[in-house]
């Protein structure tokens, strides 16, 4: 993985001193709350329901074992003994006070480890394929691109004040792990007839109160001319994106506004008067990709003897190898997910005993290479199949063994009213009661992949909108009610959810998925998921089963 | 008279300010002013051709393209932060200093917060019109805090890639 040179470590001492500087200011009562804010946010510092919350930036998902140990230990030190791992393949924490920040972006700074612009109107970190560098599928590394990406954004001194906050993904993939098309930009690696490497650009994705499938404005850039596009469309949204209001900022509005075509077209003009001059030097992205060379795996055959024995005689492990071992691009090797979902557990939630649990695994099964996925797992790259049992019954004794990657109890959910001054609508205890729900593994599987998203507020942190279901918080005359959409996704098959029905009371919702579930069941074809089998007929057969009663 | 921080020599210093900022309904005093895009629009060539230097307060909305063919004859163009999180101006210093090559004065009023110093400085700004009694000694602590920078802008800084390839 990349490894800050001297630049990157003064950089990073200059920010954590800069951001203490600015706290003692406040402290101090020089600088008011509404000016602090923005320069909080931009250290990832939010003022939440009970305490501050600290999101610390994990680029691209990518942790080494020192540094997953270093944030279980801030978690020991100055939160509860746990951190919270979000759809931006951050970690947060909830109960920060103020006056420890600088030191806990101290500690950070000593891993290589910032909190820079993971909050605020500015460019936000950049999310790429849990799977980069593992996967057979991939036209290039995406993290080299991620890893230039981040630090051309580092306190860009033009965008750093843009009208709303700006998302990145990056995937080389057919099969997006990333949501690419779900948000501000959505970099896709393609490669021209001739071999030149380039994106697919889509900008102006989002979630949030008004949900877009971005459109592609350019089919193929040369991937040398990547930053010089970049700034163009930064600079067309700064210049011209809503400052009005809030709600309308995001460039999404401003692409919707304009029409993909004209959007387009001033980006074009916006890139042509740039030319060359916004581009990175080759020998720069020479020098980051170096630092993503392949690993040195073993010549291994397919077929592990190990392997094989285990799953036949530890039911526990091969329920756990159908659902969260992936194929690797080397033969003997596996991609193991680790899943942050444990029935009834708060998702994306992982104690610091099990961070270091990871951290131990990581270091001595898997390359010392440990993700971060945007739907709140974790994930070993690099684990020999033969190592796999023992990395299985490691992680199971430290309760992160649970079978249900992609599963219906694999749910992603924002904090919610538990935690969130904006939140209309608790998140966690309904994801905690759905999983309950569906604690029989043997129907789980039968059911088979199945995304349900829980958001409990508009703002759609919990990405909803692309859930294969949806559930959406609501505020109903002080009452929480919770509102579902079907048919969304967030994958290659990138779509926004349809509304289902009026919403429901909190009791009603786990009955309600229980049904949707049912009629899925019942209307299915061969090989189809849930999602398929929506498509396929429409939302009548699910809207009547749930809203049945209603008539 | 008021004054303002002004970039000299690597360092910045108070300095008097010569100009009068002046709306577009009050009366045009004697000397070096300040005023609006439209206001220039109307009665720039006039003002300047009495001899006396002119400024244009450009507003975020406005785009200082507008500004293309009178750049040369003008001394100040003043961007104006309504809001010190209004971003646009950022952009439009970033374009008159590398686009357009305005070589007078780049200013930035209204809104304007000591802890934007740097990105101010590096967009191409080089006087201030800071608000709070915030001293040139501060401004310029603020400005240099970072000894590296990411990327290429309008200042003069050689951005961490560049020295690496040095190295």
């Amino acid at each position: 993985m990349y490894r800050y040179d001297t630049l990157d470590k003064e950089f990073l001492a200059d920010r954590t001193a800069e951001f203490r500087e600015q706290v003692a200011r406040r402290l101090a009562g020089e600088i008011p709350e509404d000016k602090f804010k923005p320069l909080r946010l931009m250290n990832g510092l939010y003022l939440q329901l009970h305490a501050y919350m600290l999101r610390i930036a994990i680029p691209y998902g990518s942790l080494n074992p020192t540094q997953l140990r270093a944030l279980a230990a801030i978690g020991r030190k100055y939160d509860k003994g746990y951190g919270h791992f979000t759809t931006r393949t951050n970690l947060q924490f909830h109960w920060i006070k103020l006056k420890d920040a600088p030191d806990i972006l101290d500690e950070l700074a000593a891993v290589d480890m910032h909190s820079i612009q993971t909050s605020g109107n500015c460019i936000r970190n950049v999310t790429s394929d849990p799977y980069a560098g593992a996967t057979a599928d991939e036209l290039d590394d995406p993290r080299v691109w991620s890893e230039a990406i981040r630090q051309w954004s580092m306190l860009h001194p033009e965008f750093a004040f843009l009208p709303r906050k700006f998302k990145f993904a990056v995937t080389a993939s057919a099969k997006d792990r990333t949501a690419a098309k779900a948000h501000d930009i959505g970099l896709m690696v393609r490669r021209a007839r001739d071999g030149t490497l380039g994106f697919e650009v889509i900008v102006g994705g989002g979630m949030g109160r008004t949900p877009f499938i971005g459109p592609t404005i350019r089919e193929f850039l040369p991937a040398n001319r990547l930053f010089s596009y970049l700034e163009a469309i930064l600079r067309v949204y700064n210049r011209h994106g809503r400052r009005d209001n809030s709600y309308k900022a995001r460039i999404k509005i401003l692409v919707s506004a304009l029409g993909r075509e004209e959007f387009a077209r001033q980006v074009e003009d916006e890139f042509e008067k740039i030319g060359v001059a916004g581009d990175l030097p080759d020998i720069e992205i020479a020098r980051i990709r170096g630092a993503f060379a392949p690993k040195n795996f073993d010549v291994l055959v397919n077929r592990s003897e190990a392997y094989e024995a285990a799953v036949a005689t530890d039911p526990a492990f091969a329920r756990f190898a159908r659902n969260n071992l992936k194929p690797h691009k080397r033969a003997g090797y596996t991609i193991v997910e680790i899943s942050l979902k444990g029935i009834g557990d708060t998702p994306g939630d992982a104690t610091s005993e099990q961070m270091e649990a990871v951290a131990d695994l990581a270091e001595r099964y898997g390359q010392d290479d440990i993700r971060v996925t945007h739907e709140q797992n974790l994930v070993l790259p690099h684990v020999k199949l033969d190592d796999a049992h023992s990395v299985y019954l490691a992680l199971a004794k430290a309760g992160l063994g649970t079978p249900n990657i992609n599963l219906i109890s694999d749910i992603i959910a924002c904090p919610g009213l538990d935690y969130c001054a904006l939140a209309n609508a608790r998140a966690i205890p309904i994801a905690q009661d759905i999983a309950r729900r569906f604690a029989d593994q043997d129907r789980a599987e039968l059911i088979g992949e199945l995304k349900i998203k829980i958001s409990g507020c508009i703002n759609a942190c919990g990405h909803h909108h692309v859930g294969h279901i949806g559930i959406l918080g609501v505020d109903k005359k002080g009452e929480e009610f919770y509102q579902l959409t079907l048919g969304g996704s967030g994958a290659e098959d990138a779509a926004i959810g349809k509304i289902l029905g009026p919403a429901l009371p909190a009791d009603k919702v786990t009955d309600a998925i229980d049904q949707l579930v049912e009629v899925y069941l019942r209307e299915r074809r061969e090989g189809e998921r849930f999602l398929d089998t929506f498509r396929r007929t429409g939302d009548a057969p699910f809207k009547e089963a749930v809203y049945a009663d209603a008539h | 008279m008021p004054t303002l921080i002004r970039r000299q020599d690597n360092g910045f210093v108070a300095v008097d300010d010569a100009f009068t900022a002046v709306t577009d309904e009050a009366d045009l005093p004697r000397g070096d002013v300040i005023i609006s895009l439209t206001r220039f629009q109307a009665e720039g060539d006039r003002l300047l051709s009495e001899g006396r230097q002119v400024g244009v307060r450009v507003e975020p909305a406005e785009e200082v393209e507008a500004l293309a063919y009178d750049l040369p004859r003008l001394a100040v163009v003043a961007l104006a932060f309504p809001k010190f999180n209004d971003g646009r101006a950022f952009s439009s210093a970033a374009l008159l200093r590398k686009r357009l090559g305005f070589k007078g004065e780049v200013r930035a009023v209204g809104d304007v917060f000591l802890e934007q110093a740097g990105m101010m400085v590096r967009c191409g700004f080089d006087a201030f019109e800071a608000a709070d009694g915030v001293t040139p000694d501060q401004w310029a602590h603020v400005a240099a805090r970072h000894r590296h920078v990411y990327q290429r802008a309008a200042d003069a800084r050689t951005p961490a890639f560049a020295l690496r390839g040095e190295a």
